[in-house]
């Protein structure tokens, strides 16, 4: 090589060298969509989409409806925290609805969502959703998505294993997260943070919250007594399994601090099954301890449009080490989070946090080691069953961090992967994996329509995922949350779409929009309005004062309210806006708010009453208006209020066009 | 050939099967009572399921609310019941009609036939007439305080078939009720038409 190739092989390499150095991004990290997928999740401007995803809010508290497959969201409904848009928790119809033994709360955490069935299929009738923070369920309609109940859960601390339900809707459950001393009444919950406390004082209770069949009213059933160890999810049996309840638990350690080391040093954690018939014998057969507590419990009425809370004071404590048959522990790997039943109820799929395999349970099995006495151990005198006795098999080399399984109904698991992030499609069976897809980026929870019932629905999978980087237009250092949608008809999984999603979905259900959109409410018919303070025609408009307190009896109507000129309002004044939708017809709200109110704005859907509440405090022109753009004249439909001083005279006068002042 | 064909029916008074079919129109305008007789349906791009008012013979049903409520925008007077005097009198009025063609029927008198079909024709056009003239009220008379005043625009549905008013599109036709009376008006004819013929051979016979 002479001289002058010399130098020009050496300028070729100093050129080219940065390519090197930086590497090429493996294939693998690469999204992989194939062509033909947009017709897919094509939906055309006016038609409906196939489901309805119903996907809890994580950290907004609420529930948000998206629509499956196009990923468009509809609605957000609010449950545990107030929403300053619809007036949810600020009018005084619904402050109720966030009562609480700790009074009024105005933020939760909203986790999971479980929609009701029976014999184990999707009905339609509610969604339920539970507040992981300070422990509640709420029910909510599928005829108006409105939260129509929340009830308190005593005892509990982080209601994480909630609101899964059993095959018929008999029951939502909740669990307790943190172990916790419980709250009876005389007891003194002041206790150390040591081991010793811990061990003594530090208990985990599961609730089996009755759901009345025909209205849905929710009633805390009883409560089975655990040793403090933090329950994380739960799938109730099927079919076969039908009366049992599965809860998967990590922290068996029975650490108090830093759990991320001191909860992860066993080998194997819990999944507790519990025998709820059973406890149902004991229950009636006055067995149990009756627990003095007090916990709220919060109702909607349709008819008069508001919310009561009233406080129950018991419930009853079942303690397994006391009563045999009713709970059972089968050791299952590292810190187990997702806990699910198959659909034909055979088989209960454990998915170790920790773990590099997934352990799947036989209820047969388990039932017979049960008959069998064949234990392993007890654990805070409960029988923890064998390990090998109970397993129909595990999962080989799946992946890293199982999170959460769901089902095909035919023959195949989906688990989610956090650390790996991906989807891993398996064969029940012959637990092999067939298939897996990585997700963008480290999938939580997953849904399949119908999955956790006896009869999925199938078609998509949908990932919701933890981290979503660089997957949309970039928002500061606050991101919106991610979900994914893939096809699961053929051998292969195949990414669909990329969709946004409000909060933190921590899971979602999903069903086929015939089970629920002919049956949603248009609007509330005025007949029926048995609100106290409701206004149904617009000649009963009018301003009463009772000492400090005004209530306006004000309508709503394309394009005006009535009354809009309101004079002899005083500074210090209580004033309630008490605004009946007159409108009898789909889609037109109206809205309301009042200058320097320091409340919300009320959201009144046609044929309803909403009240906001206002204290006026200085002298002065309060303006008010409609917040709907509800017409071509919305912007017309506005109001005056004056304010005067404290001591004034100004009578009290109201009117409307010809009846107001000329 | 003709007239041997048709001698078995040359009668004075009207033949069996007129009679039966005559009897049969006559009390199927009962149904009327319980039919919708004519309809109005407005579309537009926010009610793109269709309003719809139905007019009975007593009453009026549909979706008139959510109409008012968009008409007076522009002025249009409050469809209500009590607009229309005509509901007191209707079902009496067909309930003699109904009774003047069974008269044919039962007597066998042809007159009487040829007064039926007169009356159904003048009680459908009077009745049609009705209609035009409440029409015309209805999109004319516009309270002047309106919000919205196109000038040189009215707002009269159309007599019969489609008509774009504003944002609207407005259909006007007969009901199922409209249908029967105009069912049992080509009967009525026909079977006039047919007597008429017979009377006449009848009478060159003779």
């Amino acid at each position: 090589m002479n001289k002058r190739n010399l130098l020009l092989l050496a300028g070729v390499l100093v050129l080219s060298g940065p390519a090197f150095v930086t590497g090429c991004k493996p294939k693998q990290l690469i999204t992989q969509v194939q062509s033909g997928v947009a017709e897919k999740v094509y939906v055309a401007p006016g038609k409906h989409d196939e489901f309805y995803n119903v996907v809890s809010g994580g950290f907004s508290g609420g529930v948000a409806i998206y629509g499956l497959p196009s990923g468009r969201l509809f609605r957000q409904i609010p449950v545990f925290s107030q929403n300053a848009e619809s007036g949810y928790g600020y009018s005084e119809e619904t402050k109720p609805m966030l009562n609480t033994s700790f009074g009024y709360q105005v933020w939760d955490d909203q986790h999971h969502v479980s929609l009701s069935t029976t014999k184990g299929e999707h009905d339609g009738r509610w969604i339920f959703a539970n507040g992981n923070n300070t422990p509640r369920i709420a029910r909510i309609s599928f005829e108006t998505f409105r939260t129509e109940e929340i009830i308190e859960i005593p005892n509990s601390a982080g209601n994480h294993s909630s609101p899964f339900i059993t095959e018929n809707t008999e029951y939502t459950v909740a669990g307790t997260r943190f172990a916790y001393p419980l709250d009876d009444e005389g007891a003194n919950p002041d206790v150390p943070l040591d081991d010793a406390s811990f061990k003594k004082n530090f208990k985990s209770v599961v609730s089996m919250i009755a759901v009345e069949p025909k209205t849905g009213r929710m009633s805390i059933a009883f409560q089975v007594l655990l040793p403090g160890i933090d329950i994380d999810l739960a799938r109730a049996g099927k079919l076969k399994s039908h009366g049992w309840i599965f809860f998967s638990c990590y922290n068996s350690e029975q650490a108090h601090t830093l759990l991320e080391v001191n909860a992860s040093q066993k080998d194997k954690d819990f999944i507790v099954a519990i025998n709820w018939k059973q406890c149902e014998e004991y229950v009636k057969a006055g067995q149990g301890r009756k627990s003095h507590v007090k916990y709220a419990h919060n109702v909607w009425d349709e008819r008069t449009h508001s919310a009561t809370s009233t406080f129950e004071n018991q419930t009853i404590v079942l303690d397994p080490t006391q009563l045999p048959g009713i709970a059972y522990l089968m050791p299952c790997p590292k810190s187990p989070h997702g806990c699910d039943t198959d659909p034909t109820g055979s088989y209960i799929v454990g998915s170790g946090k920790l773990a590099a395999i997934i352990p799947v349970f036989s209820f047969d099995k388990m039932l017979r080691a049960i008959a069998a006495k064949d234990l392993e151990g007890e654990f805070a005198g409960l029988p923890v069953l064998k390990y090998a006795s109970v397993l129909h098999g595990e999962v080989k080399k799946p992946g890293l961090g199982p999170l959460h399984t769901e089902f095909d109904g035919k023959g195949f698991a989906y688990t989610s992967f956090f650390v790996t992030s991906e989807l891993v499609k398996w064969n029940i069976a012959t637990l092999q994996v067939v298939d897996r897809v990585p997700t963008y980026y480290s999938v939580g929870h997953m849904s399949i329509p119908g999955g956790p019932t006896t009869k999925p629905h199938g078609k998509y999978a949908i990932a919701y995922n933890k981290i979503t980087k660089d997957r949309y237009l970039p928002t500061g250092p606050e991101l919106t949350q991610s979900a994914q949608l893939f096809d699961i008809t053929g051998e292969k999984m195949k990414l669909l779409l990329d969709f946004p999603t409000v909060g933190e979905p921590h899971y979602a259900e999903a069903l086929p929009a015939t089970l629920v959109e002919p049956k949603s409410k248009k609007f509330y018919k005025l007949e029926e309005n048995q609100h106290p303070y409701v206004t149904k025609s617009e000649k009963d408009a009018r301003v009463v004062r009772d000492g400090k307190v005004v209530h306006v009896y004000m309508t709503a109507i394309r394009s005006h309210l009535a009354p809009d000129n309101i004079e002899g309002v005083k500074v210090g004044d209580e004033v309630y806006f008490h605004i009946t939708n007159l409108e009898q017809d789909w889609d037109v709200p109206h809205g309301f708010a009042v200058k320097g109110s320091g409340n919300s704005e009320l959201l009144i859907m046609p044929g309803e009453t909403a009240t906001l509440k206002y204290v006026p405090s200085r002298v002065g022109i309060a303006p008010f208006y409609c917040t709907d753009f509800c017409s071509a004249l919305h912007q017309e439909m506005q109001g005056y209020l004056r304010v005067s001083a404290a001591g004034s005279d100004v009578p009290l006068t109201f009117g409307l066009g010809d009846t107001a002042k000329p | 050939m003709r007239a041997t064909f048709y001698r078995f029916a040359l009668m004075e008074t009207l033949r069996p099967v007129t009679r039966l079919l005559l009897a049969l129109a006559a009390l199927s305008l009962v149904a009327t009572f319980f039919l919708p007789l004519w309809q109005i349906q407005l579309w537009a791009p926010q009610y793109p399921e269709g309003l719809t008012m139905k007019i009975w013979l007593h009453r009026i049903s549909g979706d008139f609310d959510i109409i008012n409520g968009i008409n007076h925008y522009i002025g249009m007077k409050s469809i209500r019941a009590e607009m229309f005097p005509e509901f007191k009198i209707m079902r009496p009025l067909v309930g003699l009609v109904i009774g003047l063609g069974l008269l044919p029927a039962l007597t066998g008198r042809r007159r009487w036939l040829y007064l039926f079909v007169l009356l159904l024709f003048v009680g459908g056009a009077l009745g049609m007439l009705d209609y035009c003239r409440w029409g015309y009220d209805y999109g004319h008379d516009l309270n002047p305080k309106a919000a919205i005043s196109v000038p040189g625009m009215s707002y009269e549905p159309p007599l019969i078939g489609y008509k774009n008013l504003l944002n609207f599109v407005a259909y006007s036709g007969p009901d199922y009720g409209g249908w029967v009376f105009i069912g049992v008006g080509v009967v009525a004819v026909v079977l006039s038409g047919w007597e008429w013929r017979l009377a006449r051979l009848l009478r060159a016979q003779k």
